[in-house]
């Protein structure tokens, strides 16, 4: 034995938990794949390539008539006016239920606040495309679908970020009002709002930039936007309108991407 | 007495409060009507009744034995589908972010990246924009076109989407965290894989791996609505569920959903607590 060897320090201890963790996820990873059974053969084959070449082609020559182009601008304003309205909803009622599900002093009741965050749970796992297909029998193909879809998913989402803003906002304003013989209401609209209000907004916008993403998808399944003029000309292999429609959502996911990262770096640099 | 005195101290800003609720109002009423918001419509006879029907029959939700395995089954597919697009997600994101990540530049360190290496990362971040900004549904009716219908075609369209979103997230990571060590073995003539081996990832492979248990979440969430374009999972049955009226059925698989995704969420907590 060298004396280097001797100075070296000892072994750190085993963790047995990293290796499990890796176990557990190759175990996982190969039953997802088997349960899935991609067909690997299939996907590279020949036949598979030529109509991914045939549907790329046709993407390649866009159609570009006016009256088209006219329609599908029609579509996009209509996919940023369902996320706008949806959004804006969201944020109104998420504010209203985050009221009742945010644990601050001076409530009147706790009474509600299991209730409203077990709404808010359920408003938020479930997907906005879902919501869409369930509203449809109420509301009827369209945008408004959608744009009542956008609202409740996004409801639940803004209620709970809401409520820990509302929770985490300092309560000596609001109380000092409030030993003053303020009411409640205003107490809140004049001392908690105004400080929680940037952090509200910052999330409304994030929420509106993932809306846009969603609405242009939503039309699908019968909700409005660009989705629906993909979903009719796709299934009546209109490839040239597919691919306008295809670039203009993308063009309109991308945009916004960049705008958003444009406009957090300006906000925080 | 109270009131009076409140009356006094009237809103100093209420000029400003006024205006800008009118010019959002002017602004929101474009948008109004372009998605037709009728709520009206809602509450017509009509539409009330089929609802309410709809609606009433979610009681008693749909609760054989048969009908829940399948429920069960189909669950499973969905957390499948997910945890195999994000593997094939994360086979495919690792070499696009090696070839992208500014931080293994060698010509950087002396200045200016060289003109080629500057034109590789470029071409490799615009095809991982593309990738990203083609939404995992739009992908998944075009893969439903070209493999068939099938949890292959849901795979394949959340693979590619998070591919794009994985490739980013991980240039960020690995760009902002400390680059002394890497910056330190590239000058002392290490290759690019050993400095990213020997000091990038270790340096990040919290951030990493916490980011990416995320986007496993964010992919249950995306599998259990591809089903919707015949891309297999829980979204398909449910699809198939509401087209029959049946509430029944669709209320026990709406259930299914919100347990996965708390599920989901929960699991993915606890995770990125271990890890982090």
């Amino acid at each position: 034995m060298s004396a280097s060897h001797a100075a070296l320090p000892p072994r750190p201890p085993r963790r047995w938990s990293v290796p499990l963790l890796l176990l557990g996820m190759l175990v996982l990873a190969a039953a997802s794949f088997i349960e899935v059974g991609v067909d690997w053969r299939r996907l590279m084959s020949a036949d598979a390539a030529q109509r991914m070449g045939r549907f790329l082609g046709e993407m390649a020559r866009p159609a570009v008539e006016p009256a088209f182009l006219a329609r599908l601008g029609v579509a996009t304003l209509e996919t940023l006016a369902m996320s706008a309205v949806g959004t804006l909803l969201a944020a109104f009622f998420g504010l209203l239920l985050a009221l009742p599900a945010s644990r601050v002093p001076g409530q009147l009741s706790q009474l509600w606040r299991v209730p409203t965050r077990w709404l808010l749970n359920v408003l938020r796992s479930i997907p906005e495309l879902v919501w869409a297909a369930l509203l449809l029998i109420s509301a009827g193909l369209g945008p408004l679908a959608g744009t009542l879809a956008l609202a409740l998913h996004t409801t639940g989402v803004l209620g709970r970020l809401f409520a820990e803003v509302i929770e985490n906002a300092p309560d000596g304003p609001a109380f000092a009002l409030r030993v003053q013989g303020v009411p409640r209401g205003r107490a809140f609209v004049y001392s908690t709002l105004p400080q929680a209000l940037p952090q509200l907004l910052s999330y409304t916008l994030y929420r509106w930039e993932n809306n846009i993403r969603a609405a242009a998808v939503l039309g699908v399944v019968g909700g409005g936007g660009l989705g629906q003029m993909l979903s009719f000309h796709m299934g009546l292999f209109h490839m040239r309108e597919t691919g306008s429609i295809l670039l203009a959502t993308i063009t309109l996911v991308a945009l916004v991407d960049l705008l958003s990262t444009m406009a957090r770096r300006i906000l925080n640099p | 007495m109270a009131t009076a005195s409140l009356d006094i101290h009237r809103d100093p800003a209420w000029r400003g409060r006024v205006f800008w609720m009118l010019a959002a109002a002017a602004l929101l009423a474009p948008a109004l009507v372009a998605v037709e918001f009728k709520l009206w419509l809602l509450f017509a006879p009509d539409n009330l009744r089929i609802t309410l029907r709809f609606l009433g029959d979610f009681l008693p939700p749909a609760m054989s034995g048969e009908f829940l395995a399948m429920v069960a089954r189909e669950t499973w597919r969905t957390v499948a589908i997910a945890s195999a697009a994000m593997v094939l997600a994360l086979v495919l994101a690792l070499p696009l972010t090696l070839l992208s990540c500014a931080a293994l530049s060698v010509s950087a360190l002396r200045g200016r990246m060289h003109p080629l290496a500057w034109a590789v990362r470029q071409t490799v971040r615009a095809l991982l924009v593309v990738l990203r900004s083609v939404p995992e549904l739009v992908w998944a009716l075009v893969f439903v076109r070209v493999v068939g219908l099938g949890p292959s075609a849901g795979v394949l369209a959340i693979a590619l989407t998070y591919t794009g979103m994985l490739g980013k997230i991980y240039g960020e990571i690995l760009e902002s965290g400390d680059l002394h060590p890497t910056r330190t073995l590239l000058r002392n003539g290490s290759g690019r894989l050993q400095a990213f081996l020997y000091a990038l990832l270790p340096g990040n492979s919290r951030e990493l791996t916490s980011y990416t248990v995320y986007r496993w979440e964010c992919a249950i969430r995306s599998s259990a609505v591809l089903g919707f374009v015949g891309a297999g999972g829980l979204g398909q049955q449910l699809d198939a569920s509401m087209k029959m009226f049946n509430g029944g059925e669709v209320a026990t698989i709406l259930m299914a959903f919100v347990l996965l995704v708390a599920l989901a969420d929960a699991v993915s907590a606890q995770l990125r607590k271990v890890i982090g």
